[in-house]
């Protein structure tokens, strides 16, 4: 299929965005619940037993999707405010709004279910070490970035606002990333590299990764939701928009 | 399939289901959140005179969700 049949541009305008994006949303939420009780099913009925860390283990089926999610959305967030900021284009600046919500809810349950598997693996709820403090950064870069955008009142001065913070803090991912191997850590190492194999049992990672897909489905699904509903309330003046919520 | 021991978690049952317990609360409340927009917004939409009333409280929450 050539690519000139599809004039990506199109979907730039919000016009034309709002209705796309409201046909897909259903789409992304069944394959949201359907990925999730896979996920769930796979990971807790067919994964065996870790012989080192027993049941506790299960917690990084949800741990590393969670991790992934708060690193990924960030970096999302970071180019579509770039995006609207250089190009001057409102629908990215409005997808980065949308987006920061649920990366910081990825962040803080990455956090906590770290907190709840730290407990029994290593014997503390916390540590100051180099993973665990750059990804409580991570988490106070996206409420800085929703507290300065929501202190601004002009919505495209908060877009520029907020790109300008989101842009800076991207250095804090490949930190986070490459924190185990940097510095000494009490955090394990990545299990999963493109180099080499995973070093974990095929269930095991299966599990993982269907949770990793669910998370990323629920992320489009809520974000599309929201945008949606940033679009409603910045353009409520703009002609198509009343034809269209009417 | 025992479930007695399946709740139990060889131990571990606060750690592991805490963990998830925390993520559905977590998801499921940023969906109600959305749910209460979404009413919010139509609500306004619907009476002009309200919109006029509550733009200056709209702003300080639209970004919170």
């Amino acid at each position: 299929m050539s690519s000139q049949k599809i004039n990506w541009y199109k979907y730039a305008a919000p016009a034309n965005f709002y209705p796309l994006a409201g046909k897909m949303i259903p789409w992304f939420a069944i394959l949201t619940a359907l990925l999730f009780v896979a996920g769930l099913y796979v990971g807790f009925f067919v994964a065996p037993t870790d012989f080192q860390q027993g049941e506790a283990y299960r917690i990084i089926f949800i741990h590393v999707p969670a991790a992934w999610m708060g690193m990924f959305l960030y970096v999302l967030m970071a180019i579509y405010a770039g995006v609207g900021w250089a190009f001057n284009a409102r629908l990215a600046s409005m997808m980065a709004t949308a987006i920061s919500p649920t990366g910081a809810i990825f962040t803080f349950i990455s956090l906590v279910t770290g907190s709840l598997w730290g407990r029994p693996a290593w014997g503390v709820w916390w540590v100051w070490d180099a993973r665990l403090t750059s990804t409580l950064i991570l988490m106070f870069l996206y409420i800085g970035f929703i507290s300065l955008q929501s202190s601004i009142d002009d919505p495209r001065r908060a877009d520029r606002a907020g790109a300008i913070l989101a842009l800076v803090g991207v250095i804090n991912v490949p930190i986070i990333y490459f924190s185990v191997q940097w510095w000494n850590s009490l955090h394990q190492g990545a299990t999963i590299r493109i180099a080499n194999k995973p070093t974990m049992a095929p269930t095991m990672l299966a599990a993982m990764l269907i949770l990793l897909a669910a998370c990323w489905m629920y992320s489009i699904a809520v974000v599309l939701v929201r945008v949606r509903y940033i679009i409603r309330e910045r353009e409520r003046e703009a002609p198509w928009l009343v034809e269209a919520v009417a | 399939m025992n479930w007695a021991k399946f709740f139990s978690m060889g131990g571990y049952a606060l750690y592991v289901w805490g963990s998830y317990g925390v993520t559905f609360v977590l998801l499921g409340g940023e969906v109600l959140l959305l749910l209460k927009r979404k009413r919010d917004l139509a609500k306004r939409e619907s009476s002009p005179e309200l919109e006029h009333r509550s733009s200056q409280i709209e702003t300080s929450f639209q970004e919170i969700q």
